[in-house]
């Protein structure tokens, strides 16, 4: 037994010891300086994030049930950025309304423990490491969702994020042991020797897909997203549209390109229609709402229907452009996301009438919050439009004409409800706008950093080489 | 192995367990029956593990501590959810989906 291959698992570790430290905290910090456990957590986990980024060796541990590479790795480090960023953003809120219920520090730990099960997801090696690292991540999302017990929405924001993806990992449990009883085995490994296209192994992996795509929310199981966002607190919301999607859709992504290759004829038809019929649905519902977080909502289900057009691609074209995609994606949300939380925490408002005349109260945070929505549409100047155009040059590459030309429909009608927001804060003078207000230290570092990477990322070109060169581990 | 018994009735009940867990996972109104039927569902899916390590591949016990993880997890989401249901009851004195609408479209 060697102690030094642990080091594979150092993220995981590190992150464990994070959570156990505040536990410990908890109980020894005195009533009265309970504050402190913010700047605790977000020290303790800035620290994780940074030291995220060396290196890491390529290796399994546990016969092949964990395994990690670079591609992996590089992706549990935009993770953490992610969650950085939106600690940050929620540390105000934390301040305000969690504190003076006392539990401030049960948001870090069951935040942490659902990132210590994505980590777990994504480097999983078989559907057992894969299964349970999906229900640690889901269901402390569902205890959070569920956080603020006072308000109903919240409650019921819970129960129907606890029930939606009960039901979702049961019919993909049903899908594994379809495919079990085809292979005679639940690692990936020896799966893909052995997976071959039969009735039954193509039952299964349309369960499997069907399980996975509830946490994706792909239309037609998506039903569950937008009354969740609603209802759950803004920093939970942004982390079920962020985090934990990109996180489903990086597994999503490594099962569809090794394990279930041999079924790749059926998969691509599916993600053909599925990500027509997700793109219009979304589309079209973000057009008639007015509550933000709503809105948000639909506009992250069109998001996932442009996502799957770098899955449709060859494996390391595609695999590429759906990390970029989503790297930039938890840029542009999340600055969208803390606008959001910032207007709520200080005024209460959340409809997007409220937003009218905000440019002449608050000049700084609607010019974030454009930024985002730019970036989200895809106009050119920002990150957006090379995520977006990467994954149609993705598509076109492999002849899908159509679809491209769908998406690019798609586009022009997602630029129609961006630019609602925009006019309402540029143009429309409200009737009482919100007034002006200075947002805290850390929710403006929050912000300055997402619009950094906003301006930067698409930019800055060896990334995406980098990435590229990254992605020739699952072919 | 179960003497005179094939596997195929085994695994058409268990499908038909599935598809019951489905059906009152849409009809049933009331949240407690929607969480049974969750249950019935994960069920259905662990009966199907142990069968097929049994009587396909029993050199080798994946499936079985497959099933013995899932029935772990089911507990923590079962007690979870109702937790949650308890804490909903506490505001509007009632488990029904119809009741918990405030949130549409």
């Amino acid at each position: 037994m060697n102690f030094s291959n642990f080091l594979l698992m150092r993220q995981e570790i590190a992150l464990l010891a994070i959570i156990l430290l505040l536990l410990i905290a908890e109980i020894f910090i005195p009533k009265n300086k309970k504050e402190s456990i913010i700047h605790l957590a977000l020290f303790l986990f800035g620290i994780h994030t940074i030291i995220g980024f060396f290196n890491i060796d390529e290796n399994s541990l546990f016969g092949g049930m964990f395994r990690t590479n670079n591609l992996i790795h590089f992706f549990k480090n935009i993770l953490n950025l992610g969650v950085f960023i939106l600690l940050l953003q929620s540390a105000d809120w934390i301040k305000e309304k969690i504190l003076n219920q006392n539990k401030g520090s049960e948001f870090f730990i069951l935040l942490f423990s659902s990132l210590l099960g994505i980590y777990f997801m994504i480097s999983a090696g078989d559907f057992l490491m894969f299964y349970l690292g999906l229900e640690l991540s889901t269901l402390p999302v569902a205890a959070l969702a569920a956080y603020e017990t006072a308000k109903r929405i919240s409650s019921e924001s819970g129960i129907k994020l606890i029930l939606s993806s009960a039901l979702a990992s049961g019919v993909s449990l049903f899908g594994i042991s379809m495919l079990y009883a085809t292979s005679g085995s639940i690692y990936f490994d020896e799966l893909l020797l052995t997976l071959s296209s039969n009735h039954l192994s193509l039952l299964g992996m349309v369960l499997l897909f069907a399980g996975i795509s509830f946490k994706i929310s792909l239309v037609p199981f998506h039903f569950w997203t937008a009354d969740v966002y609603e209802g759950a607190p803004i920093s939970i919301a942004s982390y079920l549209s962020v985090i934990s999607k990109g996180a489903a859709v990086f597994i999503l992504m490594i099962l569809l390109f090794t394990v279930l290759q041999p079924l790749a004829d059926l998969w691509e038809k599916m993600i053909y229609f599925i990500a027509i019929a997700t793109m219009f649905i979304g589309n079209l519902f973000a057009l008639r709402q007015q509550n933000m977080k709503r809105f948000l909502a639909f506009s992250s289900i069109a998001q996932a229907g442009f996502i799957l057009l770098g899955l449709i691609a060859d494996s390391q074209l595609g695999t590429a452009t759906v990390v970029y995609f989503v790297l930039i994606y938890i840029f542009s949300n999340l600055a969208a996301f803390g606008v959001v939380q910032a207007i709520s925490l200080q005024s209460g408002k959340e409809r997007i009438k409220d937003y009218e005349g905000l440019y002449r109260t608050n000049p700084n945070l609607s010019l974030v919050l454009m930024l985002a929505l730019f970036s989200l549409a895809g106009i050119p100047p920002v990150a957006g439009f090379f995520g977006k155009f990467f994954l149609f040059t993705a598509a076109a590459s492999e002849g899908y004409y159509f679809l491209v030309f769908l998406a690019v429909v798609n586009v022009t009608i997602s630029l129609y409800y961006y630019l609602l927001v925009v006019r309402a804060m540029f143009l429309r003078k409200g009737e009482n706008p919100i007034p002006f207000f200075r947002n805290k230290i850390y929710m403006r570092i929050g912000l300055v950093i997402t619009v950094i990477g906003i301006l930067l990322l698409g930019i800055y070109s060896p990334l995406y080489d980098y990435i590229y060169e990254l992605s020739s581990v699952f072919n | 192995m179960i003497e005179g018994i094939s596997i195929y009735e085994i695994l058409t009940i268990t499908s038909i367990l599935f598809f019951i867990g489905v059906y009152g996972f849409i009809t049933r109104t009331n949240l407690i029956s929607i969480l049974i039927s969750v249950e019935l569902i994960l069920n259905a899916s662990v009966v199907n593990f142990v069968i097929i390590n049994k009587y396909l591949f029993p050199e080798v016990l994946q499936g079985v501590y497959f099933s013995i993880f899932i029935i772990a997890v089911a507990a923590a989401e079962t007690a979870l959810a109702v937790s949650i249901i308890i804490s909903l009851y506490r505001q509007i004195s009632s488990v029904d989906v119809k009741e918990i609408e405030t949130m549409k479209y």
